[in-house]
């Protein structure tokens, strides 16, 4: 039955947009992690959503889909360096590496998140409602 | 009196009706992945199409295709025209989606008070108190 499949679809996107508000959080708290080299300092990842096609929607429900989270690729934008001689983390020349996190961006990521997490989890709402309408057709 | 035709068009209505919630559920859920192109159907079409089939076909063999009655098949989706087209190839538009799938829902209830009202008036002929 189609309602049920509601479920499986929307789950699947709140499992993702988690993936999403947790990939979030690690950049946000990691937004001033610095380091003494540039392979060693944090950069800024961010998950590659997919739809998820399955076989059984393919032949029977009109190819509806759910999502599923691809990867988690990290952010190429440049690290920023400092000349800070005095920070404990300082290397031979006296510089620091900082991540290329974007916190305003990272903040924009996180409320987009929340808010498509809040959409599937009325749409369960609304098919649960459907469901228990159904159950008591005819009383 | 048959008593498939006594809910009348109602009961492919409720069948379409969930298979429609199910695509707008999709077209939500993939509100942020890049390339999706969100599809609908035109109810008025698919239902016409499902009442039409007035005969329904028999499946003798595994191989066979099921006979599709109230069920629209992938043939008959449509891709959503966005109002703004979006950088990543997405056409979801959740606020669209999400307005439709309301409808959608309440339409679906409208159809289930039909229903409701065809059962309680055969149960009250049966009794015939």
């Amino acid at each position: 039955m189609s309602l049920f499949r509601v479920f499986e679809i929307s789950g699947s996107a709140m499992s993702a947009q988690t993936t999403r508000l947790n990939v979030t959080a690690s950049n946000m708290a990691n937004a001033d992690s610095v380091s003494s080299s540039i392979e060693q300092t944090y950069r800024a990842r961010h998950p590659v959503f997919q739809s998820l096609l399955n076989a059984e929607s393919l032949i029977s429900n009109g190819e509806s889909a759910g999502v599923q989270v691809a990867g988690i690729v990290e952010s190429q934008a440049p690290l920023q360096m400092q000349y800070r001689p005095e920070h404990p983390m300082a290397n031979e020349e006296g510089n620091i590496f900082l991540p290329n996190v974007n916190i305003v961006e990272e903040m924009a990521n996180m409320i987009s998140a929340s808010r498509s997490y809040q959409s599937n989890v009325e749409v369960v709402n609304a098919a649960k409602q459907m469901m228990l309408r159904t159950l008591s057709l005819g009383q | 009196m048959n008593l498939d035709k006594a809910f009348g068009i109602h009961a492919t209505a409720v069948a379409l009706r969930s298979q429609r919630a199910e695509l707008l559920a999709s077209n939500l859920a993939n509100a942020d992945t890049p390339g999706f192109k969100a599809r609908d159907v035109d109810f008025k079409s698919v239902l016409q199409g499902a009442s039409d089939q007035a005969v329904a076909l028999q499946t003798t063999h595994a191989g066979h295709i099921s006979d599709s009655r109230g069920m629209f098949s992938a043939g008959q989706l449509q891709y959503r025209q966005p109002h703004q087209a979006s950088l990543d190839g997405n056409t979801v538009d959740t606020q669209v989606e999400q307005a439709e799938f309301t409808k959608n829902a309440m339409q679906y209830q409208a159809s289930l008070r039909f229903l409701t009202g065809r059962i309680s008036g055969l149960v009250s002929a049966f009794r015939g108190e």
